[in-house]
């Protein structure tokens, strides 16, 4: 899916050893491969089968994913930050695209 | 599988595929009650996006954490439904998704730790309208 797009809430600055939340959602149909079209015929499989999070180039979270998890997949989960830094998020599509973002954060 | 317990009631095809996939997650270990907590409603009107949160009580050292947690649905075609990776930085275990359900079932989440140990929790979610399409 060309147009998927990332959405990712992180907080803007930290304290040392905070525990921050992290929110993130993208847009994609997750075509489950279990459907049928109007002629009966299966729709093939189309999801993000992967989501990973690291900060200053380590692994922060990861998931993998099945086609169970819904439409525009949403993720919250923690991340215990220590410096100043950088997190990226990458999604990996099933078509071997690979959707990337990043959020800066200052830890004060 | 039977007898293991990582799925009450009465033994179907999907809840055996099931507990097969938890069973080769926690490298073949019977997980214990406790520790963890899966979180998802009683009832979920619409199938196609149910809101299910897990949380393990543990440290997150790199001497003692939680590797992961696998969540499966024993009534959907296909019972896998996705598997949190942690890591000491993760600070906390704990993630939330939203996930389908193709009819009423149960919803398992086992969590392993750094030292292989395992522990589960399930939650039966009441489905009115199936999220699998037909």
């Amino acid at each position: 899916m060309a147009n998927s797009k990332p959405r990712v809430k992180v907080p803007k600055s930290a304290e040392a050893g905070e525990v921050i939340t992290i929110k993130t959602l993208i847009n994609h149909t997750m075509e489950s491969g279990q459907r049928k079209d109007k002629q009966g015929n299966p729709i093939p499989r189309s999801i993000i089968n992967s989501f990973s999070c690291e900060f200053n180039g380590q692994p922060v979270f990861s998931c993998d994913i099945e086609p169970a998890i819904s439409a525009n997949p949403y993720f919250e989960f923690n991340a215990k930050v220590v410096e100043s830094g950088t997190f990226k998020f990458t999604w990996v599509d099933d078509d071997g695209s690979v959707y990337t973002h990043e959020a800066p954060i200052t830890v004060k | 599988f039977a007898g293991l317990g990582f799925v009450p009631g009465p033994a179907s095809a999907d809840a055996a595929a099931a507990e097969k996939r938890l069973m080769d997650f926690t490298g073949g270990k019977a997980p214990q009650e406790g520790r963890i907590t899966l979180t998802a409603p009683e009832i979920a009107e619409n199938g196609n996006t149910v809101p299910i949160s897990v949380s393990v009580d543990s440290e997150m050292t790199p001497d003692s954490y939680v590797e992961a947690v696998m969540l499966v649905a024993d009534g959907n075609p296909n019972p896998a439904v996705a598997t949190f990776n942690f890591t000491p930085s993760s600070g906390v275990a704990a993630a939330t998704t939203r996930m389908r359900l193709a009819q009423t079932q149960n919803v398992i989440a086992v969590a392993r730790m750094n030292d292989g140990s395992a522990y589960i929790d399930r939650k039966q979610v009441k489905v009115t309208i199936g999220g699998c399409g037909g």
